[in-house]
């Protein structure tokens, strides 16, 4: 876009407006077509209000030699400027539309996708379904997502309770996901990296920690653990982990979760088969460590007020036993 | 209604001067005392306890703004937690744009349309009354339910099924649902009341193109309260039965449709933003002129483009439901309309500045608040065409991208050219003129610390930061800028404290202001400050835009109402022609009564679906009351 090049000046005054979820520091194929627009409508808008100013500023501090309105002249010429003026704002405005519409266009993703992902939005999580055409290598994931940097990615968006809006600034913009609906958004991711989404409608007390993170990484790493994500949930080798799975077991644990491999198949909350191998915990609210997942079980209410996780009343050697036996579950 | 040739009637053509007012304040005073002021019907009564009721709400709802800034100055504050947080932004909305912006717009119009057209009242001045109780009422259900910690939550916009019974526990989505059928009652009321008094009530010789702009943009911004209220009262009830008498209009899972709910609340809430504004620019059309000493540039096209924006506000409202999934026709049609308000709005600021470059500008603070409006205005807009394009509009939709944006529109657009207005017409309300160095202090204060406050947000929201959230974390890059916000806010809210300061002082010990202390040229100045309340001695006649300009030393009046009975002088839509005197209703407490019967219902009516048939009998009681025949000549005719 020749254009984009005359907004240089812009892009570099914002520079520093970067970071992992930002609209201005693009990464995917989607995106980076989005801030060529924006840095484009920005600067001619910006334009027209320096020409505004400039006009403004004219007329409230220009010498006046003769009386106000004295004579048709002056009027004339104003009916002139005026006219060209709105001219000018027809011509801009037109340009403006057709640009947009073009970009739309090139936003088109590619027939066929190469990985293709259920998003289930609900309050106050994510859950992604990995389809396979052979069900039995279906898989999911909680807040994180993984996928093969420069493939086609399609994500069917679908809420299970109140609307809510999958918005990654970095790789795309944002598509709202309805009960009832199902809306698809495609996209591709550059270069790979870590990337932050967060859920961008408004849906009830704890939309503020409604996060997520995308994972795109090479095609090999991407199959590899997509590889593992298919295995049943690690079984514990030490004592203290195989401990925390009779806690699991024992306690309301798997009346909301899965481990696959296990008797535990709740659907409600996030499947934990592998969530050690998760970056962080409670969409987005905490970087995964035993500490933090021991803090999560023993009062999730207070980190995350009013979310669905009821508190489970723990001893401390079984509340250090079930972190043990989550952060194994690699 | 009638000509009465040969009978001797007290009318103001006989007497001298002094007589006849005394006999009109006898005619059309309110009784002294508690209950006089209750039953009063006057407007300029009843549209002065809008104005302060409206800037109460307009203080109280900064007080929220400013309680969201401190929580989000730092990360993962614990300043509020997340259930007041989203009850105080949803407060913040809702009592931004149903209690002050909407009502004081219209109170505006309620104070100045009957004085700037010329007549002795409003339109249907019982209504007027009521329409003024209803909205306390409503405004205080909100701010007691906030009180009591079960203020709504949902947002202002309230989206379904978030709203709806499954996921919006307790009463709160239902008083945000009634707050909002009583705040559209009572501004469809004056809407109503506005129509007539304009189209009918103009004084002899203002034909439809010597009408004020201020005039001509209430006149627009009344149709589009007609027009898109109902969407938004059908749209409250519809969500009221959901969670109240289980319906299914917005339940996907029983053949409802979440989106519903948005399309029906865009297409009031896109027009909402216009009747807000459309006010705001009239009076920006009708101050700048005075301010410039010369004639407004361009009256035709300026009256063309508010009827245009008035039109192309009703095409737009999908521009709020971009990213919902939209077929790629309809996102183009949306865009298009969208980017073309532009045409208008732009119509409007070249005629401003045509008018401003060939006038001789006096810098009072009327003036500055302009000169400030257009400055901020205009990137409002031009972030507006931004958010027009769909494809930019993804980035930035639900961020603080948006954020900035409306607050560029409705605090530079509105609130700007609304306080220029206060200081301009102060001195007609209250006979006192505002301070030109609180002025000036307010000004600056205002300007630079709303720009300081709002312009971040743009780079906030490019940054990736969503609305309506509570707090952030601390590794998002966001801490900095929003430190800067928040304490940027003290400044701002420092500039309206100095305003709210100045009108409170002025009002006791203000200097006294005169008939026309700005030199100004509509009717409105014609009269005393303030009017007294019969507005007008005799009716003016006039033959021009600016009558007091090409008259500045006698205006021709027209004689012949009475002055023993309140009368009003009827005239043709088009040319205002005299056509008939019409009388005009005598004070009354029914309306009062009534408002009360409906308030009952209303708020009864969030519990129990009976309280539609049991709450109808005593607003029918007081109807019965109101319309009441008593004898009086005013109820005869």
């Amino acid at each position: 876009m020749k254009a984009a090049r005359a907004a240089l000046p812009i892009s570099m005054l914002l520079s520093g407006c970067g970071g992992i979820q930002s609209a201005l520091d693009p990464q995917g194929h989607s995106a980076i077509l989005l801030r060529d627009l924006i840095l484009v409508i920005v600067a001619i808008c910006s334009l027209v209000w320096l020409a505004v100013m400039i006009v403004l500023v004219w007329a409230l501090l220009r010498r006046r030699d003769r009386e106000p309105g004295d004579g048709q002249g002056s009027d004339r010429g104003m009916r002139i400027w005026v006219s060209g003026a709105v001219a000018a704002t027809v011509l801009i405005i037109s340009g403006l539309t057709i640009g947009s519409f073009y970009t739309t266009r090139g936003l088109n993703g590619a027939k066929n996708p190469d990985v293709t992902i259920r998003v289930r939005a609900q309050q106050w999580w994510w859950q992604f379904i990995y389809e396979d055409t052979d069900p039995a290598r279906n898989f999911q994931t909680a807040n994180e997502l993984h996928i093969p940097v420069g493939k086609e990615v399609r994500v069917r968006l679908e809420s299970v309770d109140v609307i809510h809006s999958f918005w990654v600034p970095s790789l795309a913009g944002k598509l709202d996901l309805i009960p009832g609906r199902e809306n698809v958004l495609t996209f591709r991711a550059e270069r790979s990296g870590v990337y932050r989404g967060q859920c961008a409608e408004f849906c009830g007390l704890q939309h503020s920690h409604m996060a997520f993170f995308i994972i795109a990484e090479s095609e090999e790493s991407y199959r590899q653990w997509a590889g593992a994500q298919r295995q049943s949930g690690a079984e514990p080798v030490e004592a203290e982990t195989s401990a925390g799975k009779a806690v699991f077991a024992a306690r309301q644990c798997a009346a909301c979760h899965t481990i696959r491999g296990t008797a535990a198949a709740g659907t409600t909350g996030p499947d934990l088969t592998h969530i050690g191998s998760r970056r962080t915990i409670a969409a987005g609210l905490l970087e995964n460590t035993r500490g933090s997942l021991a803090a999560w079980i023993a009062d999730p209410q207070t980190l995350k007020p009013g979310n669905n996780m009821p508190i489970v009343p723990l001893s401390s050697d079984e509340l250090r036993q079930l972190s043990a036996y989550m952060e194994s579950l690699k | 209604m009638t000509i009465e040739p040969g009978r001797s009637a007290a009318t103001d053509a006989g007497p001298n001067e002094a007589e006849l007012e005394r006999r009109l304040t006898q005619t059309w005073s309110s009784q002294r005392g508690f209950w006089g002021a209750v039953a009063s019907v006057d407007h300029k009564v009843i549209a002065r306890r809008y104005i302060v009721t409206a800037l109460v709400f307009l203080a109280l709802g900064g007080l929220l703004a400013l309680a969201m800034r401190i929580q989000l100055a730092r990360p993962e504050a614990r300043f509020i937690d997340a259930d007041r947080y989203n009850q105080i932004f949803t407060m913040h909305g809702s009592n931004m744009m149903f209690l002050f912006a909407v009502p004081v717009m219209e109170a505006m119009a309620v104070y100045l349309v009957p004085l700037m057209v010329g007549t002795r009242n409003i339109a249907f001045p019982r209504l007027n009354a009521f329409s003024y109780w209803i909205f306390l009422a409503g405004g205080l259900l909100l701010w007691i339910s906030f009180a009591l910690d079960t203020a709504p939550d949902v947002g202002w916009f309230a989206y379904a099924p978030l709203s709806g019974p499954e996921y919006g526990a307790g009463k709160r989505a239902d008083i945000w649902a009634q707050m909002i059928t009583f705040t559209e009652l009572s501004a469809l009321a004056i809407a109503v009341e506005i129509v007539v008094t304009v189209l009918k009530q103009r004084a002899p010789g203002m034909s439809l193109d010597r009408i004020p702009l201020l005039v001509w943009s209430m006149l627009v911004m009344a149709s589009l309260v007609i027009m898109a209220m109902p969407a938004i009262m059908f749209a409250s009830s519809t969500l009221i039965m959901d969670r109240l008498v289980g319906t299914q209009f917005y339940n996907p899972a029983e053949g409802g449709d979440a989106l519903l709910w948005q399309h029906l609340f865009w297409f009031f809430g896109h027009p909402e933003v216009y009747i807000i504004f459309l006010p705001a620019v009239g009076m920006v059309s009708t101050i700048l002129p005075t301010f410039v000493r010369r004639p407004i540039f361009g009256y035709l096209p300026l009256v063309m483009a508010l009827i245009a924006t008035g039109v192309l506000a009703f095409g737009l409202w999908v521009h709020h439901m971009f990213v919902v999934g939209l077929p790629r026709l309809g996102e183009s049609f949306f865009t298009a309309s969208s980017m073309a308000i532009a045409i208008p709005a732009g119509i409007q600021i070249f005629c401003w500045l045509a008018t401003l470059w060939a006038g001789r500008p006096v810098f009072k603070v009327p003036l500055l608040f302009l000169i400030g409006f257009i400055v901020t205005f205009v990137i409002g807009g031009l972030t507006g065409v931004m958010v027009a394009s769909v494809p930019f509009d993804s980035q930035v939709h639900d961020t603080y991208f948006v954020v900035a944006h409306f607050h560029y529109v409705l605090i530079g657009g509105a609130v700007f050219p609304l306080i220029a207005a206060i200081y301009y017409w102060f001195p007609k309300m209250t006979g006192r003129m505002m301070s030109e160095r609180l002025g000036r202090w307010a000004f600056w204060l205002i300007f630079i610390g709303f720009h300081v406050t709002f312009f971040p947000m743009h780079i906030l929201g490019l940054q990736g930061m969503p609305r309506r959230i509570y707090t952030y974390q601390p590794d998002l890059p966001w801490g900095t800028l929003n430190l800067f916000v928040s304490l940027s806010s003290v400044v701002l809210s420092l500039g309206f404290l100095i305003f709210f300061i100045d009108i409170i002082r002025s009002w006791s010990s203000g200097r006294p202001a005169g008939e026309n202390p700005w030199n100004a040229s509509t009717l409105e100045w014609a009269t005393g400050s303030p009017p007294p309340p019969y507005n007008f001695r005799a009716i003016p006649v006039v033959d021009t835009r600016d009558p007091l300009w090409s008259q500045p030393d006698e205006l021709p009046v027209t004689s012949g109402l009475r002055s023993d009975r309140r009368e009003l002088l009827i005239s043709s839509v088009v040319e205002a022609l005299p056509e008939a005197r019409e009388s005009s209703p005598q004070d009354s407490v029914w309306p009062f009564w009534a408002a009360i019967a409906t308030s009952i219902m209303l708020i009864w009516s969030i519990f129990s679906p009976w309280a539609i048939v049991w709450g109808s009998v005593p607003i029918a009681v007081t109807l019965i009351g109101w319309f009441w025949p008593k004898g009086a000549a005013e109820d005869e005719s």
